[in-house]
């Protein structure tokens, strides 16, 4: 009877003691999440459907991110039907430009997403939430039509690999290239329909916004989920933001795993993807000299606090190489305002880079930042698919925000430490 | 359900950003979606398919976003099946939800070639390659998946009892 976490997790939602791997479950959600892409699709399969009332309208969020500010007129229609919806259905979770943020930002950061939450959304990047101790997943707009009409979701009981993290990670060693050499190490499809269990003395060293980082990434390796137990710092980061109550779930000792995989972190040093997987890590000295005309430091895997200290850190006193565009995009209001107050904005406006509102923008081609023929790009950002952001013949190199920001200062791709001295 | 139709090969690893880029994603129209449908990997895959053509590809196909334009996109191409050695998650869930026949298949299909003409049962879950001759066997869906296409879809299915799985 020994469970996993995420197989508590789905057991407490579908009302069973136990679940095993393969159990296929009918699970009640804590919240159903749709943005500007999905969520049109999602209301009209809703009222095709004959749906007339959500099940529970504090129980859904939606938010325009993809391509707000409305990019261009169709996008503005899409932007429109959401707001339309929400404004019918009361939904209580509907955030405007102006106060949106990229929805895996914004939500754990309002404490809209607690520990021990079972949460779906109509985007891959869901799974963000488990670095709080939520089981939270990506699906369709079909599924999330459903969810919204009966609140209800059908799951098969994942098996779990267990990740453990020995160690301090090196100077410049972020979250972002732990989940990066992760994926190096099993590949795109390395963790297929499976949830991905990280732990590790490691972890404790980072920060709950690198945390998130690193269960944002867990669907490039076709992870169902990426989870991680609630410790100190998870409480701390709750406890000012939660409005209702949570339950805090762990794994019991020796539940079944279907691997464990064990990394020595004083291993790791920071990495980057390469071109057209996320799968093709290098350490950063590999790819050290490969000329970009663009970086790009935001998205709901790195647009955080955190991730803007960290690369203003690196900016400071340095100008962005003539040639290249450095953009900047802050993931949420709060994040933006934090760094005014903290004079990071400053920072970056000084070296010569641009500071954008919220937006996914960028990151998947919307726009904010699309490349050309032959362009080239360093991304905080999660995939460097063909074609990701923008040319189908331009490229997409993966980072954390202190290499982007080394490598915006030099016009190529940089190790941190030959920018500055500061370490993080 | 039988299909028959000739054959389109993909590698492995295809993802939603291919199968229908993001800069197309500012609409939720099925036949604009389709006329982009693949185009990062084949400009004119749109305009060559034909009605009932199968695509058969590679290991992860639909991995990335969660966006369902891609199966639909496939869909309204007129592609009857998508067979692959594996399939992303999400894009595996969301083929069932909106009806676009897929099948899980291991057993060599590497040596499908394109142009090559299939005939398959998604009941017995049997792949015939006419041209060569040769068969494949896939991975048939579980009951409870069955039930879902049978019903013509999840919210269809939602709407009988079936919700207490």
């Amino acid at each position: 009877m020994r469970m996993t976490i995420t197989q508590k997790i789905l057991a407490k939602h579908s009302g069973k003691i136990f679940v095993e791997p393969g159990e296929l479950i009918m699970a009640e959600v804590d919240l159903a999440l749709a943005n500007d892409i999905t969520g049109p699709v999602a209301i009209e399969e809703f009222k095709k459907a004959g749906g007339r009332k959500v099940f529970d309208r504090e129980k859904i969020a939606l938010i325009p991110d993809h391509f707000a500010p409305n990019k261009d007129i169709k996008s503005a229609e899409l932007c429109k039907a959401l707001r339309e919806f929400a404004k019918e259905q009361q939904i209580v979770h509907y955030y405007e430009v102006g106060r949106m943020g990229i929805e895996h930002a914004l939500l754990p950061e309002q404490g809209i997403v607690l520990p021990g939450d079972l949460v779906i959304g109509a985007d891959s990047h869901t799974c963000t939430y488990g670095a709080l101790g939520a089981f939270s997943t990506g699906v369709g707009s079909t599924d999330l039509a459903f969810a919204m009409m009966t609140g209800k979701c059908w799951f098969k009981v994942p098996e779990t690999i267990k990740f453990i993290y020995h160690g301090k990670p090196n100077p410049w060693v972020t979250g972002k290239d732990l989940i990066l050499h992760t994926i190096g190490e099993i590949g795109v499809d390395g963790a297929l329909y499976m949830s991905m269990e990280f732990t590790g003395e490691a972890l404790s060293y980072l920060t709950v916004d690198e945390r998130l980082t690193m269960a944002n990434m867990a669907i490039e390796a076709g992870g169902k989920n990426g989870i991680m137990e609630p410790d100190e710092k998870t409480l701390e980061y709750i406890k000012n933001r939660a409005k209702r109550s949570y339950e805090i779930f762990v794994s019991d000792d020796n539940a079944d795993y279907s691997q464990i995989i064990d990394y020595n972190v004083e291993d790791i040093q920071p990495k980057v993807a390469l071109p057209h997987l996320p799968e093709n890590v290098v350490n950063v000295e590999e790819a050290q000299n490969i000329s970009i005309d663009q970086v790009v430091i935001g998205s709901c895997t790195n647009g955080r606090l955190e991730d803007m200290r960290v690369a203003a850190k690196v900016i400071k006193s340095h100008k962005v190489h003539p040639y290249v565009r450095l953009i900047v995009i802050p993931a949420t209001q709060q994040v933006y305002q934090d760094m005014i107050k903290e004079g990071i904005t400053e920072v970056f406006i000084q070296a010569g880079a641009v500071v954008s509102t919220p937006t996914c923008g960028p990151c998947l081609g919307g726009y904010m930042g699309i490349l050309a023929k032959g362009e080239r790009a360093i991304a905080t950002t999660n995939r460097n698919f063909v074609g990701r952001m923008g040319h189908p013949e331009s490229e997409v190199y993966l980072s954390s925000p202190a290499v982007a920001a080394a490598s915006a200062i030099k016009g190529k791709i940089t190790h941190p430490a030959e920018v500055t001295s500061n370490d993080i | 359900m039988i299909f028959k139709g000739n054959v389109w090969v993909f590698g492995d690893n295809i993802d939603t950003d291919v199968i229908i880029p993001a800069r197309y994603l500012n609409t939720t129209n099925p036949q604009e979606l389709a006329s982009h449908c693949m185009e990062d990997a084949d400009p004119d895959f749109s305009a060559k398919v034909q009605e009932g053509d199968i695509i058969v590809a590679g290991s992860n196909f639909g991995c990335g976003s969660s966006r369902e334009h891609a199966p639909i996109a496939i869909k309204s191409t007129g592609v009857s099946c998508v067979i692959a050695s594996s399939f992303a998650r999400i894009f595996y869930r969301n083929s069932i939800n909106i009806g676009l026949s897929i099948l899980e298949c291991n057993d060599g299909i590497e040596n499908i070639s394109i142009g090559d003409e299939l005939k398959i049962d998604t009941d017995k879950g049997t792949i015939r390659n006419v041209t060569t001759g040769k068969i494949f066997s896939a991975r048939p869906f579980p009951d409870f998946i069955k039930g879902i296409i049978n019903a013509g879809g999840l919210l269809n299915y939602g709407k009988g009892e079936n919700v207490n799985v």
